[in-house]
C-alpha cells in the first residue's frame, strides 16, 4: 500500500460546533505533507483522531493501513508525534521525558539522541517547569526524531522555534525524508511548508479546500507579471489588479489566459519581464479572505476553548 | 509603581471565578452549622435533656478527642458549637486555604498571572485580591452563622462569637495558605503544605483536649474551641488568630517581594540528563508522579498515629469518677470498652482521610488528561487502561499502605504509653485496613465521574464531601438509616472490639468494583483531552 493516511469524509463534532465537516486527507508514503489552516479550522483535531485520542463522528480514516481508533497502540509504535502545545512532568527533567516518551514507543537511538540534544542545543538536565515554550517543544521533537517511527505526526512543531532552531529543524525533517519517513507537518509558517513539503492540503472551517503538489496548487491559480515595455501598454483582458505606470505594467493572469496576455504583451514590445508564480501566501490568503468566510464564522479550536 | 495598582479588578476578577464556589463554601458550613442546631433544638428541649446528653458524651471520651469539651452544656447554642467547633474551623480552614492557593500560585502555574501581571497590575495585588476574597467568604460565613443561630432562639453575643471563631481560624489559614503559595513552586505543594499544618493544627487540638490543655493552644483550631462561645464568649482569644494572620500575611508580602514570577523559594536544581531504566513503563511514568505525595501523607498517618495512640492513656483517665458518668461506662464496656469506642472512632476517622488521599490520586488521572500530558504518553504504545492502571495503583494500593501505616503507628503510640505494644498493633492494623472497602467506594466513585462523566470529575470531591458530612453529622442529626446507609463508612466494622462481619466489606468491594469497571469502560470509548 502506498498510502500512509487516508481520511475521507471525517466528521467531528464537539457538542454543538461542528469541528470538521466532511475532511478528506491523503498522504503517500515517503512524502512530507503540508497540513494548513488558519487557527481553528481543525488540524489538530484531525491529528488528534488519527492519533486515536478522538473518536470520529463520521467519515473514515485509516492510518499506515490500520483503524486509528481500534488498533491504536499497534499503530503508535510505528509512529511518532510532536503536539502542538508541549507540557511536560514538574519533577522529570527533560532527559527523562524524552527518554520515558521513547521507551513507550518501544525504544530510541541512544546516538541520535545525542546528536540531535546537540542540534537542537538543548539541555537535558532541566527540570519540565524550567523550560521555556521552545525548549518543551524540542523536547519533544528530540524524542520524536530520535526514533525509528516511519510516520511522524508534527503538530504546529515549531510555533516556539527561533530562527536558527527553525533551520535545524528543517534541515532534519529534510533528513527524515531521505531516510524514507512520512511526515505530517501540520503548520501555519507557509515558508516552511513551501521548503519542506512536497504536497499540500489546506483546510478550511473543518473542510480540504485544496490539495495538491505546490506546483499543482500554482497551477489553478494566478501568476503575477511586472513587465516594461517597448510602447504604451495594450488593452489587456481577464488580468487582476492591474497597475500600468507609463511603460510599465503590473498585473496577475489566471493560468488559462496567460497564453493570451503574454501575446498581447509581446506585440508591443518587452524590454523586461519579471513573472512570479503566487506564494503559498497568496493561495493560503485567496482561500481565506473569500468574502462569505468571515474568520469568527470558523469553529474554534477546541484546544484553545478548553 | 504602587504594588497594589489593579487589586480591585483582581478581586472582582476573583468573585466572579468563584462564584458558585464561594457561595456553596460558605451555604455548606452555615447550614451544617444551623441544621445541628435545629436538630439539637428538636432532641434536646430542655435543659435536663441536655445536661443528661452531656453526661453521656463526657463518659464517651472518644468524642472528646474528636470534638473537644463541652463548655455550655446547658443550651443550644453551646451544644452547636461543641459538635461543629473542631469540625467548623477545620472546613473554613481549607476553604480559605484553597481559595487563596487558586487565585496565586494555581494562577501563576498556568501562566495566567503572567498576562495579568503584565498589565497595571501591582506586585502585590494578586496576593492582596486573593485575601480580600478570603476575607469575603469568613466576614459572610461569620455574618451567616451568627444571624442563623441568633434566628433560632440562641444568645446574639454567644451567636457571634462562634461565627467568628470559625472565620478567624478560616483567615489564619488564609495567611498560611498566602505564605505557603510563595514557598512552593506548585499549586499542588502549596495546597499540600498547608494541608500539613492544617492537619498538625487538628492533631495538636487532639492532644489538647484529651491531654496536656496548653498544646491545644498552639493550635488555631483549639484557640476557636477556647473562644468558648455560648458558655463564656472569651473575646480576646479571637486576638489569636487575628494577630497570626497578621504576621502570615506580612510574611506572604515580604516574599512576593522578594522572588521571580513563577518560582518558588526553593531553587531549581539540575537532575539527571537521562531516564533511570527503569522509567519505561506507563506505571513508571505514575510512580515518579505520586510517591513524593505518598511519602508525604505516609509521615503525616505516621506522625498522627503516635499522638493518637499515645493519648489513648489520657482517654481513660479523663472520665473521672462522676458516679453517672461511671454508670455509662459501665454500659460502654468499661475501660476496654472505652478504648475500643476511642480507636473505633479514630480508625473511622483515619479511613476518611485516606479517601481524601484517594480521590486526589484518581483526579491525578484527569489532571494529566487536563493539561496536555496525557496526550503524548497515549500517543505511544500505551493503551489507556495501562496509562489509567499506573496511576490507579496508588488509590488502590497506596491507599493500603497509609491505612496500615496509621494503623501500625496508632499502635506504637498506644504501646509506647500504656505497653502491650504487639497486642495493640495486633488490634489496630486489621482495624485500620478494615476501612479500605469504603475508601475503594469512595475513589471507585471519583474514577467513575472521570471515565463517564470527564467534565464533571470534581464532583467526586463532592461525594465525599457528603459521606464526610453524613459520617460526622448524620448521628447527631438522626437522619434516617437510609440516609446514612449512603455514605461507604457507616458500613465498616466498628473495630476493634466490635464484631467483624465481612459481608458489607464484600458489598462495598464488590460495588467499588462494578463503578470502577464502568469508568474504565467509559474511560475506553470516550474522548481524550
Amino acid at each position: 500500500m502506498t498510502t500512509a493516511i487516508t481520511v475521507t469524509g471525517l466528521v467531528k463534532d464537539f457538542g454543538r460546533t461542528r469541528a470538521l465537516d466532511g475532511l478528506d486527507l491523503t498522504v503517500a508514503r515517503g512524502e512530507v505533507h503540508g497540513f494548513l489552516g488558519p487557527n481553528g479550522s481543525g488540524k489538530s483535531t484531525t491529528i488528534r483522531i488519527l492519533l486515536g485520542l478522538l473518536r470520529a463522528d463520521g467519515g473514515t480514516a485509516r492510518l499506515l493501513d490500520g483503524d486509528p481508533w481500534r488498533d491504536a497502540v499497534a499503530l503508535h509504535r510505528r509512529l511518532a508525534y510532536v503536539p502542538g502545545d508541549v507540557t511536560l512532568w514538574r519533577n522529570l527533567t527533560g532527559g527523562e521525558a524524552i527518554d520515558l516518551l521513547g521507551r513507550l514507543r518501544g525504544g530510541l537511538d541512544r546516538a541520535r539522541r545525542a546528536e540531535l540534544l546537540e542540534r537542537f542545543e538543548l539541555d537535558p538536565t532541566k527540570k519540565g517547569r524550567a523550560y521555556s515554550k521552545g525548549n518543551r517543544q524540542k523536547v519533544a521533537l528530540v524524542a520524536a526524531l530520535a526514533s525509528d517511527a516511519e510516520l511522524l505526526v508534527l503538530d504546529e512543531p515549531t510555533s516556539g522555534l527561533d530562527p536558527l532552531m527553525e533551520d535545524v529543524f528543517r534541515s532534519c525533517i529534510a533528513e527524515e525524508r531521505d531516510r524514507g519517513r512520512t511526515v505530517l507537518l501540520s503548520s501555519h509558517i507557509l515558508s516552511e511548508v513551501e521548503a519542506l513539503c512536497d504536497r499540500v492540503s489546506i483546510i478550511r472551517a473543518g473542510r480540504t479546500v485544496e490539495t495538491g503538489t505546490l506546483t499543482e496548487l500554482r497551477h489553478l491559480t494566478r501568476t503575477s507579471i511586472d513587465a516594461e515595455l517597448a510602447g504604451p501598454p495594450p488593452e489587456l483582458t481577464g488580468v487582476h489588479d492591474l497597475v500600468t505606470e507609463g511603460r510599465r505594467v503590473r498585473c496577475q493572469v489566471d493560468a488559462d489566459r496567460l497564453d493570451e496576455v503574454l501575446r498581447a504583451l509581446s506585440a508591443v514590445g518587452v524590454r523586461s519581464l519579471t513573472s512570479r508564480p503566487p506564494t503559498l501566501e497568496e493561495l493560503f490568503l485567496r482561500h481565506y479572505e473569500q468574502p462569505g468566510a468571515p474568520r469568527d464564522e470558523q469553529t474554534p479550536d477546541p484546544a484553545v476553548t478548553r | 509603581m504602587n504594588t497594589l495598582a489593579g487589586t480591585p479588578v483582581l478581586f472582582r476578577l476573583a468573585l466572579r471565578r468563584d462564584r458558585i464556589a464561594l457561595p456553596a463554601w460558605v451555604y455548606v458550613l452555615a447550614a451544617s452549622v444551623v441544621s445541628t442546631a435545629l436538630s439539637f433544638r428538636s432532641l434536646y428541649d430542655t435543659e435536663d435533656s441536655r445536661l443528661r446528653f452531656a453526661a453521656g458524651i463526657a463518659a464517651n471520651t472518644s468524642l472528646r478527642a474528636l470534638y473537644g469539651p463541652l463548655h455550655d452544656p446547658s443550651t443550644i447554642g453551646g451544644l452547636t458549637a461543641w459538635r461543629m467547633g473542631v469540625f467548623g474551623a477545620v472546613l473554613a480552614g481549607l476553604m480559605s486555604t484553597l481559595l487563596v492557593v487558586r487565585h496565586t500560585r494555581a494562577e501563576e502555574e498556568d501562566g495566567r498571572l503572567e498576562l495579568v501581571g503584565a498589565g497595571a497590575v501591582g506586585r502585590r495585588a494578586p496576593l492582596t485580591a486573593a485575601l480580600l476574597a478570603a476575607a469575603t467568604a469568613n466576614l459572610l460565613l461569620a455574618a451567616l452563622v451568627a444571624l442563623c443561630l441568633t434566628a433560632t432562639g440562641q444568645s446574639a453575643a454567644g451567636s457571634l462569637a462562634f461565627g467568628l471563631a470559625l472565620a478567624g481560624c478560616g483567615m489564619l489559614f488564609a495567611g498560611t495558605a498566602a505564605v505557603t503559595a510563595q514557598v512552593a513552586g506548585t499549586a499542588r505543594a502549596a495546597n499540600g503544605l498547608a494541608g500539613a499544618l492544617l492537619g498538625t493544627a487538628f492533631v495538636l487540638r487532639a492532644v489538647g483536649d484529651a491531654g496536656p490543655a496548653w498544646v491545644g493552644w498552639l493550635s488555631p483550631i483549639g484557640w476557636a474551641e477556647q473562644v468558648r462561645p455560648f458558655a463564656e464568649n472569651r473575646w480576646w482569644v479571637l486576638l489569636l488568630p487575628a494577630a497570626g494572620t497578621a504576621l502570615a500575611v506580612a510574611a506572604a508580602y515580604a516574599l512576593v517581594a522578594r522572588r521571580d514570577l513563577g518560582a518558588g523559594l526553593l531553587p531549581q536544581r539540575p537532575g539527571p540528563a537521562a531516564g533511570a531504566p527503569g522509567l519505561c513503563t506507563a506505571a513508571a511514568l505514575a510512580v515518579r508522579l505520586h510517591r513524593g505525595t505518598l511519602l508525604g501523607w505516609a509521615a503525616g498517618f505516621a506522625a498522627a498515629g503516635l499522638v493518637f495512640g499515645g493519648v489513648s492513656r489520657g482517654i481513660v483517665d479523663l472520665v473521672g469518677d462522676n458516679a453517672r458518668v461511671a454508670d455509662v461506662i459501665a454500659r460502654l464496656g468499661g475501660r476496654q470498652g472505652l478504648l475500643d469506642a476511642y480507636f473505633g472512632t479514630m480508625t473511622n476517622l483515619f479511613g476518611m482521610i485516606v479517601a481524601l488521599y484517594a480521590v486526589q490520586a484518581v483526579l491525578r488521572l484527569r489532571a494529566e488528561e487536563i493539561s496536555g500530558r496525557a496526550e503524548p504518553v497515549l500517543a505511544t504504545a500505551v493503551s489507556r487502561l495501562r496509562w489509567a492502571a499506573g496511576h490507579l495503583l496508588f488509590p488502590l494500593a497506596g491507599s493500603a499502605v497509609l491505612l496500615a501505616v496509621a494503623g501500625v503507628f496508632t499502635g506504637l503510640g498506644q504501646g509506647a504509653a500504656m505497653g502491650g505494644t504487639g497486642h495493640a498493633v495486633a488490634r489496630l492494623l486489621p482495624a485500620a485496613l478494615a476501612q479500605l472497602p469504603a475508601v475503594w467506594l469512595t475513589a471507585a466513585v471519583a474514577l467513575a465521574l472521570v471515565g463517564l462523566a470527564p467534565r464533571w470529575s470534581t464532583a467526586g470531591w463532592g461525594a465525599l464531601a457528603l459521606f464526610l458530612l453524613l459520617g460526622w453529622l448524620g448521628p447527631v442529626l438522626r437522619l434516617p438509616q437510609w440516609v446514612l446507609d449512603l455514605s461507604p463508612f457507616t458500613h465498616t466494622p466498628h473495630l476493634p472490639g466490635g464484631a467483624f462481619t465481612p459481608t458489607p466489606l464484600l458489598w462495598l468491594t464488590a460495588l467499588a468494583a462494578a463503578l470502577a469497571a464502568a469508568g474504565l469502560a467509559g474511560l475506553h470509548r470516550r474522548d481524550i483531552g
